[in-house]
């Protein structure tokens, strides 16, 4: 029979504080349950004086020496510890840096001057990175860039988007301009979307045109964007990589359901780097550079991943912690995978919230103004994949750009502000 | 947790495969364990007086490396924490960022009343369920313990949801717990100046305690103290700077304390995280600004580690995208988001009721079903298996096809020519391509919805009932 420990007999029982004092107890589990059934909790033991304090620090220490696990028990909050410290406990706070991400991620350089047969006035660089975007391991080599959208003919845009470009919808190289001169864009995505057999089926020739016309209204890297058609596609990029040979412009995209080295052909022949665009499937993204590489013969310096943005709220959960694995993947050696990302931010506006007027649904509380929600559907989109890795970011809105921008960079490192005092945020009146 | 495999765990288990836990192994329960699906408690043998040895060691082995704090009471209760991996790929993060919006106890009573209101009664439809914040956080602007007691006390008296009390005075804290002593409210903050107070308030009314330092060293030393002082329930704050250097800092110290706690296992700091976006009102005056910058300080948080955040624009544009991406980060990437194929009822259709197609994927099913059913539209609504693959992918991916669709119907007995008066099909906008398909495939008539499911009642209003051929 187990005998039970009294409070009262504490003091006969451990009188000498020897352990031989636990001659004829048998120690099991329920000692601890019954020390914690007496009320030995601090503020008990506390009150109890130091005098039981110590009796049950040594109890606990001999339980300890027995082999009891006393530190998780309920009753461990038995607790010899005075109630109240006079000074604070000295202590350093130290982390070791990730050695796991040995592997950087490909540099990649968008654009080229006329030094390097190009006619870009300056060229952007993705990728280089040695940790997760932002962390203190090993600092980002490049900031985040921005691509803005242009289209080769009117589209559907939300209200929010369509008030910024109501003045240059007809003319892509006049909207290409608007985009870089007021909006900050660091380069321009001319989608050649009117390419599409069911939309206008512009032929390939007429497309290149419009590529031709962007490249001379801007300076900065472009990318060439098809209209999606799988059957299409490849004879519209090809045609529009030949007559933007030399300006290493990204071509987007090869997928695994087109023909691909037709695409990595056009590039490798007139000097372009491909976006290699796989859907939500890292395996898929691992298959497609692969072939890319070892098939093509596409270099590892002419490649970007697309591994595809879903929407805030439709699937951004994949999308998320697909780039997020793809980069970890890349940085521990992954040698298929380690490759710069880009994102297509804009299909945030996909996503209801973004732009439907007000919830259908009666339970909903209040959606508020949609001309706020919109934006801000597409920054927190963006920006949760810049957390994951994403180097670059095609987008649509000119807040959206100007908020991601001031994020991603300030999280890069590059902006000084002034200090902020934040110790009495509590009582701040907001 | 410090086991990582069933075999592990099934050492300390009963071995009686008494199948009382609902699986018919030990082992099976074991792996259950492990994933952190099931707790120790679902195991009745291992409670009894015999096992309570190994159930207490299983117990310790099994906690999650970040504790687990409760805050509240009841059902609405919070537990932030009890994280375990720190990618969610790895196995899914635990506890949702907890969002408390702010109050003030310089507020006229009326608009205080208001605020809490909004704040408990804000709801946003998901995937079947419904987005919600968590709690409300007092700040004493006054300066006077009395007021913000009042304060603490209308905000107490109008709303269940857990409290967050926020003052650097240990008067007026002491002042708010005498009011809320019994509702566990979470305590904001010990600072180097304030601790020992502070502890003696966190020691006698037993309440969970936030630790305010954006010097990481001091954070640790205040923690140390605490935890020496036998106050375990503890919550770190290490500062959210709004602006500049100063945020990327802010940034490096949420990764650094989340590292050294899962995977470094340094106990002493492996503690839930707080993050202050509301901060970014010391710097944008601007309500819209402000708003903006604070749901942009939101997320980077919500991804890199904050188990709980003091937030204050009730915009809409604000909470909306918050609660999306806290779903987005926490939800389970071990769960499939999709439903049972199928043809189901919504609402009380008749044979003059409509019948719509859309897909298995849990988020286009659920949007479909709370659109029709919130509009009181009854009909049949059928569930392709589209492998859990949204309309407009599946479309191009081949996963819904003609085929597909009559398969769903046959399957599920549903014969339109003899459960409807019309023998109409209704396939969702994205699908349009599929239409020349199923009326070939099923031999009935199809009519094309709008692509957004959201305009289906006023589609509804133009295009049904069908015209007669």
């Amino acid at each position: 029979m187990t005998k039970k420990i009294k409070l009262s007999e504490l003091g006969s029982l451990f009188g000498s504080l020897d352990i031989e004092a636990l001659e004829g107890v048998k120690i099991e589990g329920d000692v601890e349950l019954d020390l914690g059934q007496m009320g030995l909790n601090p503020q008990m033991a506390y009150a109890l004086g130091h005098e039981t304090v110590q009796l049950a620090f040594h109890l606990m220490n001999i339980s300890r020496i027995l082999g009891y696990p006393v530190d998780q028990l309920p009753g461990a909050a038995v607790q010899q510890k005075p109630a109240r410290l006079s000074n604070l406990i000295e202590s350093k706070f130290s982390v070791a840096r990730n050695e796991e991400w040995k592997t950087p991620i490909q540099e990649v350089v968008l654009g080229a001057t006329s030094s390097d047969g190009g006619s870009r006035k300056s060229t952007v660089t993705i990728g280089g990175e040695n940790a997760l975007p932002y962390y203190f391991d090993s600092p980002m080599p490049h900031r985040n860039h921005i691509t803005m959208d242009v289209f080769d003919m009117p589209i559907n845009m939300a209200k929010a988007v369509k008030s910024n470009y109501e003045d240059v919808i007809n003319s892509p190289a006049e909207w290409a301009k608007k985009v870089v001169r007021d909006f900050g864009a660091d380069m321009v995505t001319i989608h050649l979307i009117s390419t599409d057999p069911n939309i206008k089926d512009t032929s390939p020739k007429d497309a290149a045109k419009t590529v031709e016309e962007v490249l001379q209204a801007v300076d900065v890297p472009i990318v060439i964007g098809g209209s999606g058609n799988p059957e299409k596609d490849p004879a519209v990029l090809e045609k529009a990589a030949e007559v933007a040979e030399g300006e290493r412009c990204l071509i987007a995209s090869a997928s695994l359901n087109l023909d691909y080295a037709r695409i990595a052909e056009a590039a490798k022949k007139y000097n372009h780097v491909v976006l290699s665009w796989t859907q939500l499937e890292i395996n898929a993204q691992k298959e497609l550079n692969r072939k890319l590489m070892k098939q093509c013969g596409v270099a590892r310096e002419n490649i970007i991943m697309d591994p595809t943005t879903a929407a805030l709220g439709y699937g951004l959960d994949y999308a998320y912690t697909n780039m997020e694995r793809i980069r970890l993947a890349g940085l521990t050696g992954d040698t298929e995978l380690n490759f710069p990302m880009s994102s297509g931010t804009t299909n945030a506006w996909g996503a209801r919230e973004a732009w439907m007027i007000s919830s259908p649904l009666k339970e909903d509380s209040d959606w508020g103004p949609r001309e706020y929600r919109g934006p801000i559907w597409e920054i927190v989109t963006g920006l949760t994949l810049s957390l994951a890795g994403n180097d670059l970011f095609m987008m649509m809105s000119p807040t959206a750009v100007q908020v991601l921008k001031e994020i991603t960079q300030t999280l890069y490192g590059l902006k000084e502000t002034e200090q902020v005092n934040i110790d009495n945020w509590v009582s701040a009146v907001v | 947790m410090k086991l990582n495999s069933p075999l592990q765990v099934y050492k300390y288990l009963p071995q009686i495969n008494c199948a009382e836990c609902g699986d018919a192994t030990c082992m099976a329960f074991a792996a259950h364990l492990i994933d952190r699906s099931k707790k120790l408690e679902n195991c009745p043998p291992i409670l009894k007086d015999e096992f309570k040895k190994k159930y207490i060691e299983l117990q310790t082995l099994l906690a999650p490396e970040i504790r687990q704090v409760t805050i509240g009471i009841g059902e609405n209760a919070k537990n932030i924490g009890g994280d375990d991996v720190i990618y969610r790929h790895q196995l899914t993060f635990f506890n949702p960022t907890a969002f408390a919006y702010d109050v003030w106890d310089t507020m006229p009573e009326q608009e205080l009343v208001e605020r809490v209101n909004k704040i408990s009664n804000f709801r946003k439809f998901y995937v079947g369920k419904f987005l919600k914040v968590d709690m409300v956080a007092v700040r004493c602007v006054s300066g006077d313990p009395l007021k913000f007691a009042g304060a603490v006390k209308k905000v107490a008296e109008t709303t269940k949801l857990p409290l967050v009390l926020c003052s650097f005075d240990p008067a007026a804290l002491r002042a708010a717990l005498e009011i809320v002593k019994d509702r566990r409210p979470l305590l904001y903050a010990a600072t180097e100046n304030n601790w020992g107070d502070v502890a003696e308030l966190a020691q006698s009314y037993k309440v969970p305690v936030v630790l305010f330092s954006p010097d990481l060293d001091k954070l640790k030393s205040i923690g140390a103290t605490f935890q020496e002082m036998g106050i375990k329930d503890l919550v770190l704050d290490p500062g959210t700077y709004p602006q500049g250097k100063q945020l990327k800092e802010s940034f490096e110290r949420f990764v650094k304390l989340r590292r050294a706690g899962i995977k470094e296992g340094q106990k002493d700091i492996a503690f839930p995280i707080m993050s202050v976006p509301l901060n970014a009102w010391l710097v944008y005056k601007d309500a819209v600004t402000a708003s903006y910058w604070e749901t942009v300080l939101a997320s980077v948080f919500i991804v890199r580690y904050a188990d709980v955040m003091i937030l204050h624009s009730l915009e809409p544009y604000a909470m909306l995208p918050e609660v999306h991406l806290r779903d987005t980060i926490y939800t389970d990437p071990r769960t499939p988001v999709k439903v049972a194929p199928g043809v189901n009822q919504v609402g009380t259709p008749t044979k003059d009721s409509p019948v719509i197609v859309t897909t298995n994927f849990a988020l286009t099913y659920y949007t479909v079903e709370s659109d029709l059913s919130s509009n009181k539209i009854n009909c049949y609504l059928a569930s392709v298996d589209t492998d859990g693959i949204g309309v407009e992918a599946a479309v191009a991916g081949g996963q819904l096809t003609a085929a597909k669709i009559n398969d769903t119907f046959a399957k599920a007995n549903f014969d339109l020519k003899e459960k409807t008066s019309h023998g109409t099909l209704i396939l969702p906008g994205l699908a349009a391509r599929l239409q020349g398909d199923v009326e070939d495939a099923t031999g009935l008539r199809v009519m094309i919805g709008p692509p957004d499911s959201g305009r289906i009642p006023g589609w509804m209003e133009k295009n049904w009932p069908p015209k007669q051929k």
